[in-house]
């Protein structure tokens, strides 16, 4: 694993900086290889937007980086540590400094919204349980759900209000690292606005790094630094401005397409 | 950093070896906490428990907060100091928070509201009354999917006497391919079991009426619960548990995949595509299978009696054409088909009852079973007793 060659797309800055370091990284199903060689950085503080064509392997890499699948090859390491060569209680308590925030929120169907909240922080602290209330209202506040939803169970609400709930158990334990698979998938215009803002507002307070897979050519304009491109079972990372300059041909229709147009856009007069 | 403190507090248990302490400092009419180190989750228990202690004794009127030696907060370390001021000021102190830098001053800022008032739990409610409430629902539930499945009976019937009269309206594809994996995946485990309970069978019998000396009517005894109640009997449950099932499944979750709604905007009718095509699968397969079953169990007794009884096989084959009938056989074939339809209707209904979530696929694949083991022994008595009484 030592002995990857210097990465040729990406890996110009393995800075001390970077909380997630994708170095190598293979993936294959069968004979269909999905990434080959991929090599990918995650700065501090930043917000990541994760795109590329249907089957690339966004969800892919995101469960790789998070532990959820064993790439065929290749190394990551996430906050130091080298997720593949963890000891159960060193990923235990790695795993306390991340938090995740599944497509459809992934909540626990038999828990309420507030009992979802509180499981991370039962399970990582031993605070006494009043405290521990408090702080569950205050994420539930902090994403910016009503009062009322908090003693719901997960089938009792909206799809919009379940991303909110999924968000705020991922934020329960202040992680350092928020994980995103299509948040502002299924959501309606305002509602997808309104998380993304959401999502700026909690980095800004947090200092959250934010690595975040998503279509939504709004969310890229408006909240993302950078932008990871997976193409050609690679990764090129840059911000949008230079990204729209490239001359990848898919690069170049997904930037330049009739909805990357309206979206880039808005995004540019209003930021 | 702060003057000497007095009173410091490192708390224990970080990884990093990071610590959070505070220092309390009181004069005349004036509190100041001075807090600094790493204000995180971590250290949270530990706080919590000192600033509950600081809050708690006799009140000064004036309160300074310094945070200029906090070097990290989370959400946690912010709410812990937002609580203590808001709880000073209630008891009438003036508070004033002041040195945080720029940067974690944000975080303190959205955690400034007090939390409103937020049911965690979930409603709760009187244990009596929840009690009289389920037996309630539960009755009328029964009562309901009762009538239901009666109502699913006759649509049945009627569709099935349409695909019988017209039978090019039956999908083949679909019928060979449940025929293939209701009948021709079945026969290992239900050839395998009805053997072994041939086996137990001719031992406890052999056991009970040696003491009669008539050891070989064993094989009246396996040949006659064979034939008319154990093979089908045996065959129906296994196929309940292990099609009826799936059926259920299967379906539930095209239900949850709208792929049912999906069928009906096209203009195909979900009876005709899902449910019959397993119920002929099944209508077809289950007397072959209970036959098959049949035959095993027979095996297996044979084989016990040979073993243990000194009955040899011609023996056997012997005393059984003395024991048994074509009638036996045929009662209890004849039991298969209504068994069937009872498996793969209860199936395919229980499946088509399924809304929404993939949560409500296990619990109707957990009624369907139940269910169809359930009226599959009923109509074995009541088949029993009719039987009996015809003295067929």
């Amino acid at each position: 694993m030592d002995s990857v060659a210097p990465a040729a797309v990406g890996g110009d800055d393995r800075s001390a900086d970077s909380v997630i370091s994708v170095r190598g990284l293979r993936t294959q199903f069968g004979p269909q290889v999905v990434h080959d060689n991929l090599n990918l950085d995650v700065r501090r503080g930043e917000v990541l937007g994760v795109v590329g064509g249907s089957g690339t392997g966004k969800s892919v890499l995101l469960r790789e980086i998070i532990g959820l699948m064993e790439p065929a090859a290749g190394t990551i390491e996430v906050l130091g540590h080298d997720t593949r060569r963890l000891a159960p209680k060193e990923a235990k308590s790695l795993s306390g400094r991340w938090g995740v925030l599944f497509q459809d929120g992934a909540l626990f169907s038999a828990l309420t919204v507030g009992q979802n909240i509180r499981v991370p922080i039962q399970e990582y602290t031993d605070l006494p349980s009043d405290l521990m209330d408090d702080i569950v209202r205050l994420k539930v506040q902090m994403s910016g759900l009503p009062a009322f939803a908090c003693g719901k169970f997960p089938s009792e609400l909206s799809g919009g209000m379940r991303k909110r709930a999924g968000l705020a158990r991922a934020l329960a334990l202040d992680p350092e690292i928020l994980f995103l698979d299509e948040p502002t998938a299924g959501l309606d215009p305002i509602g997808a606005a309104a998380f993304d803002q959401l999502i700026l507002g909690l980095r800004r307070s947090l200092g959250l790094t934010v690595f975040m897979v998503t279509h939504d050519l709004d969310s890229l304009a408006a909240i993302c630094d950078r932008i990871a491109v997976l193409v050609d079972k690679r990764v090129i990372v840059d911000t949008m401005a230079n990204l729209m300059e490239t001359d990848h041909p898919w690069i170049q229709e997904y930037f330049h397409g009739p909805r990357a147009r309206a979206a880039t856009g808005a995004g540019q007069t209003s930021g | 950093m702060t003057a000497e403190p007095f009173d410091r507090l490192a708390a224990t248990r970080t990884t990093d070896g990071a610590a959070a302490w505070l220092d309390t400092d009181r004069t005349e009419g004036r509190l100041v906490l001075r807090a600094g180190g790493s204000w995180t989750l971590a250290h949270a228990p530990a706080l919590d428990q000192r600033l509950r202690a600081e809050t708690g004794r006799a009140g000064q009127a004036q309160v300074l907060i310094d945070l200029s030696a906090i070097r990290s907060l989370d959400t946690t370390g912010a709410w812990l100091i937002r609580r203590t001021a808001g709880d000073l000021g209630e008891r009438g102190a003036a508070v004033q928070v002041a040195g945080l830098s720029d940067d974690l001053a944000g975080l303190l800022d959205q955690v400034e509201h007090k939390p409103e008032p937020m049911d965690i739990e979930g409603p709760s409610v009187n244990k009596l009354v929840e009690l009289a409430n389920r037996m309630g629902y539960a009755s009328f539930e029964f009562c309901r999917s009762a009538a239901n499945l009666t109502a699913f009976l006759g649509m049945l019937v009627v569709k099935t006497a349409g695909a019988v009269l017209h039978p090019g309206r039956l999908r083949l594809r679909s019928l060979v391919y449940h025929m293939e994996q209701t009948g021709l995946n079945a026969m290992p485990i239900v050839g395998l079991l009805s053997f072994l309970i041939g086996i137990v069978l001719a031992y406890q019998g052999a056991i009970q009426l040696r003491q009669f000396g008539a050891e070989v009517f064993t094989v009246n005894l396996l040949g006659v619960s064979m034939l008319r109640v154990l093979g089908v009997l045996l065959t129906a449950i296994i196929i309940a548990g292990r099609s009826g099932s799936a059926f259920t499944a299967q379906i539930g979750t095209m239900k949850v995949n709208q792929e049912v709604d999906a069928m009906r905007t096209i203009g195909l009718d979900p009876t005709e595509v899902l449910v019959l095509p397993r119920l002929f699968a099944l209508l077809i397969t289950l007397p072959l299978l209970s036959f098959y079953a049949v035959i095993m169990g027979l095996v297996g007794g044979a084989i016990m009696c040979a073993l243990v009884l000194d009955i040899s096989f011609y023996q056997f084959v012997n005393q059984l054409r003395g024991a048994i009938t074509t009638n036996d056989l045929l009662v209890g074939i004849i039991q298969a088909p209504v068994f069937a339809f009872i498996i793969a209707m209860v199936g395919c209904y229980e499946g088509l009852q399924v809304s929404g979530s993939a949560e409500s696929v296990g619990q109707q694949t957990t009624r369907s079973v139940v269910e169809s083991i359930f009226i599959v022994i009923i109509l074995t008595a009541l088949f029993t007793i009719i039987f009996s009484n015809l003295g067929i």
